[in-house]
């Protein structure tokens, strides 16, 4: 049977199949989580509007070093396995380098080295000779620099896919293309998803939709506090391969591809109205430039380097940009999710502590206690104009 | 108001000047809507990316040059002059006051609309010859970019004398720089045939051309005046591999057949140039009787986006318009009008109403250029690059393998579209991200069109159902120090941070307060980031 043909049959089919647990989104956090509960045998269903991955989950630095989350000691646990989970590539590379030009910089990065040595995790201090041996495209512009022995980074893009063909083989269900118009209820439990493509029935739903998911929790008066921001990066030509392609610093995030691109983003971003229909452009603009600048200061020996792409993404934010995963009152089988910007690198961790949520009711390997909703309750009801997170067009009014 | 000092709010861009209308492309039609703008009264900018650089040229920029340009091309001085010569109106715009600037590539158009609202105004960003970028303010955009040709993977089609027909064109009658003297042409649709016609005045020996159907694609007229050339059309035959050496290509095999030639030149479809366009954020679509993926377009040219018109080529190509470059003009005038208008100056009594209807448009390119892709793609064995710049098969493609550097074949099965597809169809830019088809230096200007009439294929749906992988800018390779900005806002600087820099996003979990509020954040002076 043709594509077209599938697609006339769907249009005139409304009786779906629902799932045990249904999940709005097919990002990476919604896509791991699924991932985890059909490799726990649980009927699964993901339902995407658009394409698996295609937006902020397909579209950041592929960094895996989260020293700040209760997920970290899971994040690293997991990721060296993950090729070998999924059983397809992720191109997870180990290890970190950070690169400060000036003492203050040094200074500021100091922070999370801290951090991670507080949880029993290993960081050199490295000095700038120290520094340019193992970045060959370094130069005289490096003040000093920290080795990570831990950590590293992944292709967001392969990894999005791997989740998915995981998925696949272990029997869940990803449906793209599919968008939510609502939820059916009876008393204290979400009974069932409206679509455009029908009702699916769920025992549980989880909403991970990215800069949907609270749009979505509100048609269950549940409230999550979310601004939307769209943020750039770049990439280069391939360049020969750096011994660690997770090097970073100097005010950017980023790495090397395996493929040898210097892939970065940083700066300023701006905040924007959701668009409810994945339709809308997802510019980038001429801070294309500022970028290439600092990637330049980063790496004086790639300046020459062509930049062929440059694009933009569209990421959630929590008011103290900080994840929340939680299931929410009064509902009796509903769980939400959204990372707030920090989705990618976490995702291994974050979709197995989902998982558990989703069947036990708590996470046996994480304290998620920080990452619950009620450390909102007293925030101000203006809180994203007192953040100067509104859009210009919504300031302006 | 509070503004978040690590976002766009209170930082500015580095405008080196303004004009009120900048037009793309000093072809026919940006040539003609220079005049009329700069009639009108406006400030009028025309760059044009000719003479483009040796270097560039050798990067398929920004078209399917294939190594068939001579080495005078390294002139760009005498090439400058040559463009001149070709075109005596750039000399009579730069009389009337015209901001002329030749050799210089528009790599970005940006524009306020959904998801982007923060820039001063319209902007543009240029690439001197010299390396050098620029950014340009701009009020009312005319983008008449043209056309390049539709890529073909056959063994040999990397080796250098394999371009486009409408490089060659543009080679031969533009910089008198064309390298190729004999040659043999796939594809018979109106556009190549007119080529063929310009090439042969142009002192080219065409040996013969290569049609996969059993007649030519073009009119009957348009096919006798090639046979009054004495110039054999082959039909039902096509491409099964290039003759080469050291030395370039000697020869192509076809079905039945062996042909001498020194080049061999692409004719299978005119494609309009809409990467500048698609990347400022303009809404495409497929329109079979418009030569494939266009700028959906309103009056006058008008595209998605408000200030920004296209004109000639890139808005749509066919016969009857390639044949004739007034209807091009036409477009041209009609564009400067309406943006003369938009810009509140006086337009005129002789004001023309409309675009072009089109007259033809019962030739089926999307199943034409299927056809195509479907005579060669059973011989593209595991040696033929489909991605030059990736080095990725046609196998790979359809099959979605991980890039070959992953030595991922090993562990990994093989996954069909179908399994990547869902409900909808193909996705390029899926596919693009997972085999690294198009993702090289040249962006997918030799494959793109190809990928996308293999999927089509491949799932068996007409070629416009499948979309085209989308164009980023900046949509002209540009060198790291050449992007950055010359003069920074130094606010950039003192408020630049790798991510949001929320004082709270990277505190650790163990140090955090139990309740968030804002009012809590205003103790701190620090303000603490990553």
């Amino acid at each position: 049977m043709s594509r077209s043909e599938q697609a006339e049959r769907l249009g005139e089919d409304e009786r779906v199949a629902g799932a045990s647990v249904v999940i709005i989104g097919g990002g990476v956090t919604g896509l791991s989580t699924a991932f985890w509960l059909a490799d726990a045998g649980v009927d699964v269903l993901v339902l995407e509007r658009g394409v698996a991955g295609w937006e902020a989950s397909g579209r950041n630095g592929g960094g895996c070093t989260h020293p700040q989350s209760p997920l970290f000691n899971e994040e690293q646990r997991l990721w060296p396995m993950m090729d070998q989970i999924l059983g397809y590539p992720t191109e997870f590379q180990p290890k970190r380098i950070r690169m400060a030009l000036s003492p203050q910089q040094f200074e500021l990065y100091s922070r999370s080295v801290r951090n991670s040595q507080q949880q029993g995790f290993e960081v050199d201090a490295l000095d700038a000779k120290e520094v340019r041996d193992l970045v060959p495209l370094a130069g005289d512009t490096v003040y000093a620099g920290h080795l990570y022995h831990f950590g590293g980074h992944a292709n967001p893009h392969r990894t999005v896919q791997a989740y998915a063909w995981a998925l696949a083989d272990r029997g869940g269900r990803l449906r793209q293309h599919v968008a939510v118009t609502g939820f059916t209820t009876a008393g204290d439990r979400v009974t069932g998803v409206q679509t455009d493509k029908g009702i699916f029935s769920c025992d549980h739903v989880l909403i991970a939709a990215g800069p949907q998911t609270g749009r979505l929790a509100g048609l269950l008066d549940v409230a999550i506090p979310l601004r939307t921001a769209r943020a750039e990066m770049i990439v280069t030509e391939p360049l020969p391969l750096m011994p660690i392609g997770g090097t970073d610093g100097a005010g950017l995030y980023g790495r090397q591809t395996l493929r040898g691109n210097l892939a970065y983003g940083g700066g300023p971003h701006e905040w924007v109205e959701t668009e409810e229909m994945p339709t809308a452009n997802r510019p980038s603009t001429p801070l294309a430039g500022n970028i290439a600048q600092r990637v330049a200061q980063l790496f004086p020996k790639a300046a020459h380097a062509k930049v062929i792409r440059s694009w933009a993404g569209i990421i959630e934010n929590t008011p103290d940009g900080r994840p929340v995963l939680d299931q929410p009152e009064p509902w009796a089988n509903l769980t939400v999710a959204t990372m707030s910007g920090v989705g990618f690198g976490l995702s291994p961790a974050t979709g197995r502590a989902l998982m558990q949520l989703i069947m036990h009711g708590q996470c046996d390997f994480a304290d998620l206690s920080t990452l619950r909703l009620e450390r909102f309750a007293e925030l101000e009801p203006d809180w994203d104009a007192l953040q100067g997170w509104l859009p210009r067009e919504v300031a302006a009014v | 108001m509070t503004f978040d000092p690590r976002s766009v709010a209170g930082k500015t861009l580095d405008i080196a000047s303004r004009t009120e209308v900048l037009v793309v492309g000093a072809g026919p039609a940006g040539l003609a809507a220079a005049k009329q703008a700069i009639d009108g009264g406006a400030t009028v900018m025309l760059v044009d990316e000719n003479p483009v650089a040796f270097e560039t040229m050798g990067e398929s920029v920004p078209q399917l040059w294939g190594g068939l340009m001579g080495g005078q091309i390294r002139n760009r001085n005498a090439m400058t002059e040559r463009m001149l010569e070709a075109r005596p109106e750039l000399a009579d715009l730069f009389e009337t006051g015209v901001d002329i600037r030749l050799g210089t590539a528009c790599w970005g158009l940006f524009v306020n609309h959904a998801n982007l609202n923060w820039m001063p105004g319209s902007i543009a960003g240029l690439a001197d010859a010299d390396g050098g970028s620029q950014l340009i303010g701009f009020d009312q955009a005319i983008v008449a970019t043209g056309r390049r040709d539709m890529g073909l993977a056959f063994h040999g089609w990397d080796q250098p004398g394999v371009g486009g027909i409408s490089a060659a064109a543009t080679l031969a009658t533009l910089y008198a720089a064309l390298e190729g003297k004999a040659a043999v042409v796939l594809g018979t649709t109106p556009e190549t045939l007119l080529s063929v016609i310009d090439l042969v005045k142009a002192g080219v020996t065409i040996k013969a051309i290569v049609e996969q159907g059993d007649h030519p694609f073009a009119d009957a007229t348009l096919v006798a005046r090639i046979e009054a050339l004495g110039i054999p059309i082959l039909t039902g035959e096509t491409v099964r591999g290039a003759g080469f050496d050291t030395n370039g290509i000697h020869g192509i095999r076809l079905r039945d057949t062996e042909i001498a030639c020194d080049s061999i030149l692409l004719g299978l479809g005119a494609v309009p140039v809409i990467d500048l366009l698609q990347a400022a954020g303009v809404r495409t679509i497929f329109d079979g009787s418009r030569g494939g993926f266009v700028p959906v377009l309103g009056d006058s040219g008008s595209t998605t986006l408000a200030n920004v018109r296209a004109a000639g080529d890139c808005a749509g190509i066919w016969g009857t318009k390639s044949a004739d470059e007034r209807v091009s003009r036409r477009e041209g005038r009609i564009a400067a009008d309406a943006a003369l208008g938009a810009l509140g100056k006086d337009v005129g009594s002789d004001q023309e109403p409309t675009m072009a209807t089109i007259p033809d448009a019962a030739l089926d390119i999307g199943y034409y250029r299927k056809q195509w892709v479907r005579t060669v793609l059973e011989t593209l064995r595991d040696d033929v690059p489909v991605c030059q710049c990736e080095d990725v098969w046609a196998r790979e493609i359809l099959e979605v393998h991980p890039p070959r550097y992953l030595n991922a074949a090993a562990w990994v099965e093989p996954k069909s579209l179908t399994q990547l597809l869902g409900e909808g169809p193909p996705n390029p830019d899926q596919v693009k991200r997972l085999t690294r088809a198009g993702m090289g230096h040249c962006q997918g200007r030799r494959c793109r069109e190809q990928v996308q009439a293999m999927l089509a294929l491949q799932e068996n749906l007409e070629l416009g159902a499948v979309s085209l992988a989308v164009y980023r800018s900046p949509v002209r390779p540009l060198s790291l120090q050449d992007l950055s900005p010359a003069h920074e806002d130094p606010a950039m600087a003192e408020q630049w941070d790798s991510w949001f820099g929320m004082p709270r996003q990277w505190t650790p979990y163990w140090e955090i307060e139990k309740r968030y509020t804002v009012a809590s954040l205003a103790r701190e002076t620090d303000h603490v980031t990553e």
